[in-house]
């Protein structure tokens, strides 16, 4: 890896969101009017939205993140970028921990205004540290966007990436236990789950909910959710190929 | 004689197809050599193979005496696809400046620089996706040329350009190539084929012609490179 070259990917990336204000804008709001509408549908119920509240916000940076990522490195295909840059000195982890800064930055702050909006405007009750909410949320950020890039390989047109999202982002979903508790589910429902990031993602946040001090099981979840994204970066690394057809 | 590409029976697939037949060339370091032939004729598929991007299935391309697309020739081979690949969402300082960071030993004055000898000084601080579509090419031909490559493989730089930048493009590459570097560019319009120190024609994945215009000219007994190529596939068929 080369500093250079990483920074100033990062650097470039940041650039192309600087000149698409809109995108930057909804990245920011879109996260944050969800919550308003989710607080206000579990109108007076403080107890669930204590609960789903707090699972959303690692969520939507994990949703947001994947679409954005996917669309972002389909276009890097499309435009022909992506093959000049494997023409030129660059090395693949150079471009994907470049992609990975620029949006874990975007994603710090997204999941930092919403961490706001949820403790300040809504007074949302977590025991542990609002640091590890955004620590958590970050984390999910990175893996939505390191599943996304992943994905974007396997996509050939736009129509085909953006459904990659509810193919590979609702079932994680739906089995993470924020529907249902895990232990509930059909049990073979059950296992799939223990083996899907976002379960851990979920299970780390409701651990800060619920616990004053930082506990085995949510550092072990976060790793965990790091870990899945370092493995979904590394087999994107392989997707990008010097040599096609 | 000392060659910077040296093409040895390549053979290219794709889809099912063979597109280039076995084809060998060598061309000299120092030279600007044009590939010329109709659309899917196999020049772009060339251009790829002698770049190291297109996977192929026989033969040996030899590159600056390195195997194409070795990890070596990244720094001293430019390639300038035929569609712009440069960042719609930039300036075009902001992709020139991006893609100088990525060759070692080149700054931000070389960027600039390329930008203005492709130019486009005026229009250096503009979003590329507001440019006109001549514009947007040469873009991406600045983001080329600002590494300063030994060997530029230039994939259809000026179409689409007025007269008088297409102009002004030759004489900067007869002055790299009077610099030291060795230019293949293709083209599909012929009236650019007398700018080149040699020809290879190309017509459906085989080389009907290789060596300089004028020797072209004269084997064939016509002076329009046009009607030259069109005696050669004649030949070419009735043989």
């Amino acid at each position: 890896m080369n500093g250079r070259r990483l920074f100033n990917t990062t650097g470039r990336v940041l650039g192309q969101l600087r000149h698409d204000k809109r995108t930057l804008a909804m990245i920011i709001v879109v996260p944050a009017l969800l919550l308003t509408l989710i607080y206000y549908v579990f109108n007076h119920n403080r107890f669930i939205f204590n609960h789903v509240g707090l699972i959303m916000l690692g969520i939507f940076p994990f949703v947001l993140m994947f679409l954005i990522t996917s669309i972002a490195m389909l276009r890097e295909r499309t435009s022909g970028t992506l093959e000049r840059l494997l023409t030129t000195p660059i090395g693949k982890m150079d471009l994907l921990f470049g992609y990975a800064l620029a949006f874990g930055l975007v994603a710090a702050v997204q999941a930092g205004v919403l961490t706001a909006v949820a403790y300040w405007a809504f007074g949302i009750t977590i025991a542990g540290s609002v640091w590890l909410v955004v620590l958590i949320a970050v984390a999910d950020a990175i893996l939505g966007m390191a599943l996304g890039l992943l994905c974007s390989a396997f996509a050939r047109t736009e129509f085909q990436a953006v459904q990659f999202m509810p193919a590979v982002v609702f079932p994680q979903l739906f089995l993470c236990g924020l529907f249902a508790a895990r232990d509930t589910m059909q049990p073979v429902l059950g296992a799939i789950a223990k083996v899907l990031p976002m379960t851990y993602a979920v299970e780390g946040l409701e651990q800060i909910g619920a616990n004053v001090t930082p506990t085995a099981i949510m550092w072990r979840d976060f790793g965990i959710v790091i870990g899945a994204a370092v493995v979904a970066l590394a087999l994107g690394a392989a997707t990008l190929r010097r040599r096609t057809d | 004689m000392d060659f910077a590409i040296d093409v040895d029976g390549l053979v290219v697939r794709r889809g099912g197809r063979t597109v280039l037949h076995g084809i060998s060339t060598q061309i000299p370091a120092g030279s600007i050599t044009g590939l010329l032939g109709p659309s899917g004729s196999g020049k772009t598929t060339l251009m790829r193979a002698i770049v190291g991007v297109q996977k192929v299935a026989g033969g040996q391309v030899t590159v600056l005496g390195k195997p194409a697309g070795d990890p070596a020739l990244r720094q001293s081979v430019g390639y300038l696809t035929q569609a712009p690949s440069v960042y719609a969402d930039l300036t075009v300082r902001e992709n020139a400046r991006y893609f100088a960071s990525l060759y070692p030993g080149i700054t931000s004055a070389d960027a600039d620089q390329a930008i203005v000898d492709v130019g486009l000084g005026d229009a250096a601080n503009q979003l590329v996706s507001t440019l006109s579509g001549g514009q947007f090419s040469r873009a991406s031909l600045a983001c080329t040329l600002l590494s300063k490559p030994k060997l530029l493989v230039l994939d259809e730089p000026t179409v689409g350009q007025d007269p008088v930048l297409r102009d002004e493009l030759w004489k900067k590459f007869h002055d790299l190539a009077a610099a030291g570097a060795t230019i293949l560019v293709s083209s599909h319009v012929m009236d650019e084929a007398g700018r080149c120190e040699r020809l290879i024609m190309i017509r459906e994945g085989e080389i009907i012609a290789d060596d300089t215009p004028a020797a072209v000219r004269a084997k064939t007994g016509t002076d329009d490179l046009e009607n030259a190529f069109l005696t050669l596939i004649r030949e070419k068929v009735a043989a």
